[in-house]
């Protein structure tokens, strides 16, 4: 398991939360209960299996979504 | 496509507003309805484009978001041919998250100011010994990196080389620099104002002291009471909860009209906008000022605070012990403070180091025969005469006599608090000293602010003696002291408060040795010079140990929990005076519900913006 840190461009509607948070936990390989995105600092931290995906499928799936992704970070 | 369009939602805004006063020019001014109806239609679609992909992008992780209503709304606009209406609507709707987005931004200023501080860039030495400028990420620990005049500290390390002098205002909030030399400890976040000096890497990224500062703010500003939670599950079940009424008036009513208003005035807006607009800025207030507050969970237990416990020694108290107090006895006072400063020189007791700062320069003599007496103090010769230095207990031991007014003067230093250094050269009384740990300046304007924020009861323990203790608690106008206290004593003391008298307790320590009191409290406040003992276990850090912060964390978390109800109660209110108005009025449709929405996001955005400017008052209110 590794753990992510997506910054996000600045959210402003609380409703991004939930449509984020749905499109991530919706992955294969990502810990479901690990999920947070934060509003205020437009961030998502995650754990995932870098086994089944990488952390650029999770851009890409956010991305799709209509967010950008501005950096992200592995550990 | 997709793409393109959201990314262009601001130039859209805008060209929906021209079409829209074009339409109603020509409708109005010329009586041109087919102009009119064609401008309409056209802003119509345009502006449903950006809300229709959101809404699409819901639906697909399976969200039924805010656009889904709108968009669904418009598309029933369309239906009954009423352009203008779904023309506004949709402008309504892009030109308010537009100005959300600026004022939000405002609201999140004071925390990104803060995160903008981080380092971004090091010079790290590379193999073949050259220094290479690389991301702060690349820094491991043990590199050995090159700080220039000017240039921001990357990581918390150890001065191998060079010296210069350091700004840590980010890190201690202390705005005078401080010097460093080779061994000294350097800490990220913080700026060389001049000089270079070449570090080794201890602890990298959010290990540092600075970046788990920032951790902790960040996570602070989007962590959530127990009453967001509701808001949000409610949120998750209330959109498709309006939806579905949407629906069941269409069915019931045939009436497409009404249907589609009661999605536009649903929309729950300002009410999952309105707690963390508050929230943020509040801690954002907060980090601006040396305080920072670990959520909304504590804002919300502090506000409704009932006692405030107080370590005394490094808390209330410089925690430095020096001398306030002294008098001398009969002649030849320079020799007797001469022999006194030889003796005390010798001892590691820290009255001695209060006495020895208390006589500065003075001829010091070679000290013979030097004997500790137990609980009493020492005795010596010094240039053949003897000399005993301690307690009352003491000089009875050497037969010191001691006078009436010597008698009166130890009954009032004890009184006052201080400790006694008595003094005898040859079995006569020469110097006595009171020795005490002076009170922190201000602390007694700090808490009588606190009381006039309706703190019931200012509590202080001490492990000091109980004399001591009565008397900073008379001088400071605490409403108990207790004294003798060991740290876990401390720590029963306030779990009786909170098990048997069900009180909101906060307790105010140095961090060091109160750990378990910080911890067992419902508000644990560390007056925290940067240490990570500080940050990790308590709930609120002042930072630089600045005790004047603390009136101003309480007023502002009391502001803080009092703007968050009032946002619930606008953003509440607003969504039952529409329903009810679509029900029992005759003026309200969908543009009037959009704009109303829209007004009362930016009004409690507007709400939470005045808390970044929150100011504890000086002077109670006449």
């Amino acid at each position: 398991m590794k753990k992510a840190t997506i910054q996000l461009e600045t959210l402003t509607c609380p409703s991004c939360v939930l449509k984020i948070e749905g499109a991530t936990k919706a992955l294969d390989g990502v810990d479901k209960e690990s999920v947070k995105v934060l509003f205020n600092s437009s961030k998502v931290k995650l754990d995932f299996d870098e086994g089944r995906l990488s952390v650029e499928d999770i851009e890409k799936a956010i991305t799709a979504l209509g967010y950008e992704v501005k950096k992200s970070q592995v550990k | 496509m997709q793409r393109f369009i959201l990314s262009r939602k601001n130039q859209i805004t805008i060209i929906s507003a021209i079409l829209i006063a074009t339409g109603f020019i020509s409708a109005l001014g010329f009586k041109n309805e087919t102009v009119a109806v064609w401008a309409l239609g056209i802003a119509s679609v345009l502006g449903l484009a950006p809300i229709a992909i959101q809404a699409y992008q819901a639906l697909r992780v399976k969200v039924v978001s805010i656009d889904v209503l709108v968009t669904i709304a418009v598309l029933g606009a369309f239906v009954i041919k009423n352009f203008e209406e779904s023309a506004i609507v949709t402008f309504l709707f892009l030109f308010g998250a537009f100005l959300e987005q600026r004022t939000l931004n405002k609201t999140r200023s004071a925390i990104k100011e803060l995160t903008e501080m981080a380092p971004e860039s090091a010079l790290k030495q590379m193999p073949n010994g050259e220094f290479e400028e690389v991301d702060v990420d690349e820094v491991d620990v043990g590199d050995v990196l090159l700080v220039k005049t000017g240039a921001k500290i990357p990581v918390d390390g150890t001065v191998l080389s060079g010296e210069g002098s350091i700004n840590e205002a980010s890190i201690t909030g202390e705005s005078l620099p401080v010097s460093k030399e080779k061994s000294s400890t350097v800490f990220a976040g913080s700026i060389l104002d001049n000089g270079t000096i070449q570090i080794v890497a201890d602890r990298v990224g959010e290990d540092t002291t600075f970046g788990k500062i920032i951790e902790l703010v960040e996570e602070a500003q989007d962590s959530k009471s127990e009453a967001e939670r509701f808001i949000d599950r409610f949120s998750k079940y209330y959109t498709p909860v309006v939806l579905l009424i949407g629906l069941l008036v269409w069915v019931f009513s045939r009436n497409l009209e009404l249907a589609i208003t009661i999605l536009v005035l649903g929309c729950p807006g300002a009410l999952v906008i309105g707690v963390p607009v508050s929230n943020v800025a509040g801690i954002g207030n907060g980090a601006r000022n040396g305080v920072l507050l670990k959520g909304s969970e504590v804002i919300g237990d502090f506000s409704r605070l009932d006692i405030m416990v107080f370590d005394k020694t490094g808390t209330l108290t410089v925690g430095n012990p020096s001398v306030s107090e002294k008098a001398y006895y009969g002649d030849e006072i320079e020799e007797a403070l001469g022999y006194l400063a030889s003796v005390e020189r010798e001892s590691d007791h820290p009255l001695a180091k209060a006495v020895l700062e208390e006589i500065g320069d003075t001829t010091f003599s070679p000290v013979e025969n030097t004997e500790v007496v137990k609980s009493g103090g020492i005795t010596a010769t010094v240039d053949g005469h003897r000399v005993a230095v301690g307690n009352v207990a003491l000089m009875e031991r050497e037969g010191v006599l001691l006078s009436e007014q010597a008698n009166a003067d130890i009954d009032r230093f004890e009184k006052n608090g201080n400790s006694l250094v008595l003094t005898s050269v040859d079995g006569e009384l020469k110097v006595l000293m009171g020795v005490r740990d002076q009170i922190r300046p201000g602390v007694k304007e700090d808490l009588s602010r606190l009381k006039r924020l309706s703190v019931k009861n200012l509590v202080m323990l001490s492990g000091d003696n109980q004399g001591t203790v009565d008397a900073v608690s008379r001088e400071l106008g605490l409403t108990e002291a207790h004294g003798n206290m060991l740290p876990e004593e401390k720590s029963a003391y306030i779990k009786k408060l909170i098990e048997e008298k069900k009180q909101i307790v906060a307790f105010v320590g140095d961090g060091v040795n109160d750990s378990p009191s910080l911890a067992l409290a419902h508000i644990g406040i560390a007056m925290g010079s940067g240490t990570d003992v500080a940050i990790e276990t308590s709930d609120i850090v002042l930072m630089n140990s600045d005790f004047s912060r603390l009136p101003h964390a309480l007023g502002l978390a009391k502001a803080t929990a009092r703007n968050m109800k009032q946002n619930i109660f606008i953003a509440v209110g607003v969504v039952l005076f529409l329903l009810a108005s679509v029900f029992f009025s005759e003026w309200m449709n969908m543009s009037i519900g959009m704009l109303v929405h829209e007004a009362s996001i930016l009004v409690v955005i507007l709400n939470g913006m005045r808390l970044l400017r929150y100011k504890l008052r000086k002077k109670p209110k006449q």
